[in-house]
């Protein structure tokens, strides 16, 4: 207990009197846990951008003008039960009816045309969405098999748009997975390199103080009393960097909050403010986990016997 | 107390350290070591704290092969050791009283005992009124004799001073040797290395003289001879 308390005290100790080595760790640990920070940022942007071009694909089942809405809700409530569906929204034919009278309220023609037939020519439709944008086959596949759905209700579907919108649905599909892929890709690498960096900046700081950890080795210090005020050292790189990396992404996701919200379709003030506990034990670990590995194994070289 | 056995350091075929030394140092000994630069001194006290490996033969501390222990074995035989050195080797971010409380910190000693011992071996070495200050504060003189005053701090077995002279002048020079004598008057083995005639001359005790790696000369009462 005595030996963790002198550990930790000349941890604190050592990191005041290296003065501006210490800061340009410091320094170099926070452009560290930035790049880390902002890949957050990234990951959070990128899903979002893709939640919401997935949101946009979607199924349509229209059915033919005299179809009962019994049997359309019947399907719909069938429908709902496939593990795949998000969600199955119900336009009825006197909705769709409206909603187009709506898109063409300037298109005179149309209108006139469409006043001079007595009857709705519209039927109604279903719209399902999918958890995933690679299930849709699958319901698609669903809803063609006439067993699968409500009794005699093939008889009523007039057609589904799913084949029709199959090659962007499928291109999409790859799109979002190759984005995916690639944004975890170059997250990967610029974490790798950052840390790189900061390992190296930490090992050059402590390579001043070889000198130093060899006369602890001549006077008879253990291992753990040698490298253990390195460790706190650099677990105060870690703690220093993450508040001045907190600090400094408030005003930047402000700017960003309030100039490109519309942009990158979320505000990313508020995702910062939402998060803003669970970003910073992400940067926290990762600061003071770096620092003090980093300083451990820097050590390390010169505790040889 | 130490013994040499058939010590060889061979670092390549156009530097060799150590030929075949064979030396025992009994307890309470003040011995000399001599030679020129490159003779192989500072290899001799290195292999003695396991800082260097021999390539051939052991080195035995009391009952213990240095080169065979464990780390934390090591870190033990170490506290039995104090080290004086030409270049002082003192922690230069830490404070004259932060430099011996370190050693004896290293060694286990109470909070309690560090406040009550380190003021007074600063003024034994007089260096009292010098203890808030760095290393870099300190002239070499001081310097030599705070790292003494580590050395000595917990009572070691053995001191070890490789040239702690080399960098003094003859006054300071003068007052490290009367220090060293004085330990050994108290019953601590003291080696010393040096390449001072006249600090050899002074002591007028055991000096074995190393020449290119080998020992030349093992005289007690002896002078330096090269």
């Amino acid at each position: 207990m005595i030996e963790l308390k002198r550990i930790i005290k000349a941890g604190f100790v050592n990191f005041a009197r290296n003065g501006l080595i210490s800061w340009a760790a410091v320094l170099i640990v926070t452009i560290t846990l930035s790049v880390i920070c902002s890949l957050v940022f990234l990951q959070a942007v990128l899903h979002s951008s893709l939640d919401q071009i997935k949101d946009k694909v979607d199924v349509t089942i229209y059915f033919n003008t005299g179809a009962s809405e019994e049997k359309i809700l019947a399907l719909k409530s069938s429908i709902e039960k496939l593990p795949e569906v998000a969600q199955v929204s119900y336009v009825s034919a006197s909705v769709a009816l409206q909603n187009f009278r709506d898109r063409h309220s300037d298109d005179y023609p149309t209108i006139a045309a469409l006043d001079e037939i007595a009857d709705n020519p519209l039927g109604a439709y279903l719209n399902v969405k999918a958890k995933e944008v690679s299930q849709y086959e699958s319901i698609a596949n669903f809803l063609k098999s006439d067993n699968a759905l409500v009794l005699g209700s093939s008889s009523i579907i007039d057609k589904i748009n799913y084949h029709e919108n199959k090659l962007v649905i499928d291109r999409l599909n790859s799109v979002i997975n190759g984005a995916d892929k690639l944004g975890f890709l170059i997250t990967l690498i610029l974490i790798i390199l950052s840390v790189i960096i900061a390992f190296s900046t930490i090992r050059i700081a402590i390579f001043t103080a070889r000198e130093e950890i060899s006369v602890m080795r001549i006077v008879g210090a253990s291992n753990m009393r040698i490298r253990g005020p390195f460790m706190i050292e650099g677990a105060i790189y870690g703690v220093i960097a993450t508040i001045a990396t907190m600090l400094m992404f408030w005003p930047a996701m402000a700017w960003f909050g309030r100039n490109m919200s519309s942009f990158l379709g979320m505000n990313l003030l508020s995702y910062y403010k939402s998060n803003f506990f669970q970003i910073f034990i992400i940067i926290l670990l990762s600061g003071v986990l770096l620092g003090m590995i980093s300083s451990s194994l820097a050590v390390r070289r010169y505790l040889k016997k | 107390m130490i013994y040499f056995n058939k010590v060889s350091k061979i670092y390549n075929q156009d530097s060799v350290a150590l030929t075949d030394v064979n030396v025992t140092i009994s307890s309470g000994e003040f011995v000399s070591i001599v030679g020129h630069s490159g003779a192989g001194k500072t290899t001799f006290i290195k292999m003695i704290l396991a800082d260097e490996h021999p390539t051939e033969g052991t080195v035995f501390f009391e009952s213990l092969d240095v080169h065979k222990l464990k780390n934390s074995d090591l870190t033990k035989l170490r506290r039995r050791i104090g080290a004086v050195f030409q270049d002082f080797r003192l922690l230069p971010n830490k404070t004259a009283y932060e430099n011996i409380a370190f050693a004896m910190e290293a060694a286990g000693k109470t909070d309690e005992e560090i406040a009550s011992d380190v003021p007074h071996v600063l003024e034994l070495v007089d260096l009292s009124n010098k203890m808030m200050n760095f290393p870099h504060q300190m002239s070499g003189g001081e310097k030599q004799r705070l790292a003494i005053a580590r050395a000595i701090i917990n009572q070691p077995e053995l001191i070890i001073a490789d040239e702690p002279t080399g960098n003094l002048d003859p006054v300071n020079a003068f007052e490290v040797i009367q220090i060293l004598k004085k330990i050994n008057d108290l019953g601590t083995t003291v080696i010393l290395t040096t390449h001072n005639r006249m600090v050899v001359d002074s002591i007028g005790r055991r000096v074995i003289t190393i020449e290119k790696g080998k020992v030349v000369r093992d005289d007690k009462d002896g002078k330096y001879i090269i």
